[in-house]
């Protein structure tokens, strides 16, 4: 029988019985539709985060200060402040790979304004710091080097500071009182939005890294520093370059452990990276478990069709029907079935996928490879569990099969 | 020239211990453009006869000579193409596919004809219904029509393939007499236009419709005759039609001796 009529007949054998037919590919429908849509969501979800992560710079280095080890037990990161003030400046003199270099001390504060307090995030940094996170001020201006060396009580917010503290009012000249200083708002920073984890950035104060040190903290260490490599293929040997400044400046022997740690955003891009790999293993996995069991579905469904139709393939061997085109018959029925099933469920996946998309407000990615992999891999579970009720039906005796009630 | 072919054919059933003995030397010729009957009791071998002509099922032992092929060792799959090719079948029970139209039934065979020899099945398939005085019902589908109208449709299916001979297994059985007369004129039709017909059949009125009756009895051929007085379907449908009984048990006469 020629292909062309083969489809059809199969066809007209699914169309017939719409209502099986149907609830036979439901479970290829609902397993390619849940993974095209888990796949899609989560492909969104982590170019949003690699795009967060890249508006922060992705040229940006982060140093930390070391662990602790006393007598052997080990701290965590930070537990030890190894970094200082002077570390910030050898960095902007000597290495010749960085071109942004700030201080950063982070601090939580209790921020008063006129009658209304928020409690917020305050870091003092240098004027670099915009630079290095790809940060601007909508309104008013930065601070210069001249108030970080002067220790001024200046202060820049973020979006969400303002509207908390001073509604829809323009903070610019306001005072605000951080601890018991008291700070002129002299800008407001461009909003930010959320970060990869879900903080809110802008709800935040700069402050000249001076001012925080001496003003509102101990006034010997800070907390990290910023910093940007000249471009992003140098962010390498920028660390470590870094690494001899600062080994040099702690003066550590050789063989000591480094007493701070380097860290750049491609690190964490790559961790995102690894943590969606996981993920997409685990949708494979579901994934394959529903294509096993749509397909079993499918083989029984067609033992029961290839039992009920026993006298059409007698017939079709009276008129002259070989093994083999009663075996093709079946097998492209079964086939057809759960590629139907793959294309509703692929085209119910991304459906569903941008709806929920939409409703979670994340960016949807289909990938075109994986989904047309998905179509591909249904029709081969056609083909495979297709095969032995095919061949049940291209054994059948023609004479048993006419007399068949 | 023969049609069919039949030296000394033995089929033998074997399930587990038993031998069933379906049929023992049987020798039959049937001459192209016969139109013939076989007749017998259930459990003569009729059944497994009509089987074996239409290569459904191999010999035992013996020799069948289909159309100037020689089909008694061939392989399934070469059957399933004489099949296709050379045999029309007609059933009892129509064996049509049900929920498909009368249209597509009739073309079912030409689509799995290999050589491809006729261009365009579906006009072909058209063709034959027209034959057969269902032009006008191409779309119907099966339990859309009468008892005789597919049995006409069957005997399309039948005639498509433009076959050697067309095996007709009580074609009647499940029809009314009235409806039976009107088969049987069709099948005389035919014959007249020189198809070969073989019929099983048990009843006698239906038989003497046609040339020959073949008279058969636990796997053997116990009678070969000819019809003397051979009624005309056409004819005695118009007689029912006017209120007159249809004609009575055939006449015949033997041709063959048959003592074994």
């Amino acid at each position: 029988m020629k292909t062309l009529n083969l489809f059809r007949a199969a066809l007209t054998a699914i169309v017939r019985n719409k209502m099986r037919s149907f609830l036979t590919m439901l479970g290829i429908i609902i397993g390619v539709a849940s993974v095209v849509a888990l796949v899609s969501l989560g492909a969104g979800a982590q170019s949003d985060i690699e795009s967060q992560i890249n508006s922060m710079g992705t040229n940006m280095v982060i140093i930390m200060p070391g662990s602790s080890d006393f007598g052997g037990i080990r701290g965590g990161r930070g537990t030890v402040k190894t970094l200082k003030l002077k570390d910030v400046d050898y960095l902007r003199e000597e290495a010749s790979n960085l071109t942004h270099v700030s201080a950063m001390i982070r601090l939580q504060e209790q921020v008063v304004a006129g009658n209304t307090n928020w409690n917020t995030s305050v870091s003092g940094v240098d004027p670099e710091y915009l630079s290095i996170r790809n940060w601007e001020v909508s309104a008013g201006r930065g601070f210069d080097r001249r108030e970080v060396a002067a220790r001024a009580k200046v202060a820049v917010l973020g979006q969400t500071v303002v509207e908390e503290l001073f509604g829809n009012a323009d903070p610019q000249g306001s005072r605000i009182r951080i601890r018991t200083v008291p700070f002129t708002v002299i800008g407001v920073l461009s909003s930010k939005g959320q970060n990869a984890m879900g903080q809110d950035e802008d709800d935040l104060i700069l402050v000249p890294s001076t001012t925080a040190l001496y003003r509102l903290s101990d006034g010997e260490s800070i907390d990290a520093i910023m910093a940007s490599s000249v471009s992003e293929e140098a962010i390498a040997e920028a660390e470590d370059e870094i690494g001899e400044i600062l080994r040099v400046s702690h003066r550590l022997a050789d063989g000591e452990d480094d007493d701070f740690s380097i860290r750049n955003q491609s690190e964490l891009v790559s961790m995102a990276t690894s943590v969606t790999g996981t993920l997409t293993i685990l949708l494979a996995a579901v994934a394959g478990v529903s294509l096993l069991v749509g397909g079993i579905g499918i083989m029984n469904i067609m033992l029961v069709s290839v039992t009920e139709r026993t006298r059409e393939i007698g017939i079709r061997m009276a008129l002259g029907a070989r093994g083999i085109d009663i075996l093709f018959q079946f097998l492209v029925e079964a086939t057809v079935l759960s590629l139907l099933g793959g294309i509703l469920g692929l085209l119910g996946g991304l459906g569903g996928a941008y709806l929920l998309g939409s409703a979670m407000d994340t960016s949807v990615l289909p990938n075109i490879f994986f989904m047309v992999a998905a179509v591909f891999f249904t029709s081969l579970v056609g083909i495979f569990f297709g095969f032995y009720p095919a061949r049940k039906a291209a054994n059948l005796n023609p004479i048993e099969a006419l007399r068949y009630e | 020239m023969e049609t069919i072919v039949l030296r000394n054919v033995s089929k033998i059933y074997q399930t587990g211990e038993n031998r069933v003995m379906a049929l023992s030397g049987v020798d039959l010729t049937v001459s192209k453009g016969e139109i013939l009957s076989v007749m017998g009791a259930s459990g003569s071998g009729k059944s497994t006869m009509l089987n074996i002509l239409g290569c459904l099922d191999a010999v035992t032992s013996g020799e069948y000579v289909l159309d100037g092929h020689r089909v008694s060792d061939l392989a399934p799959n070469e059957l399933a193409d004489i099949r296709n090719r050379k045999i029309g079948f007609v059933f009892q029970g129509f064996n049509l596919l049900p929920r498909t139209s009368a249209l597509e039934n009739v073309e079912l065979p030409l689509l799995y004809d290999r050589s491809h020899r006729i261009k365009d099945p579906r006009k072909e398939a058209a063709a034959a219904l027209e034959r057969v005085d269902l032009g006008s019902r191409l779309d119907h589908i099966p339990s859309q029509l009468s008892g005789g109208q597919q049995q006409r449709v069957a005997i399309a299916r039948a005639l498509v393939t433009r076959p050697a001979i067309i095996l007709a297994d009580e074609p009647t059985g499940n029809l009314d007499s009235r409806t039976s007369l009107e088969i049987m004129g069709l099948f005389q039709d035919l014959n007249r236009e020189g198809v070969t017909i073989l019929m099983v059949t048990h009843e006698p009125d239906i038989a003497s419709f046609t040339e020959r009756i073949i008279e058969m009895r636990d796997g053997m051929v116990i009678g070969d005759h000819r019809v003397l007085d051979r009624g005309d379907a056409a004819r005695d449908l118009a007689r029912v039609s006017s209120g007159s009984p249809p004609g009575s048990f055939p006449e015949t006469v033997e041709t063959e001796a048959h003592t074994r």
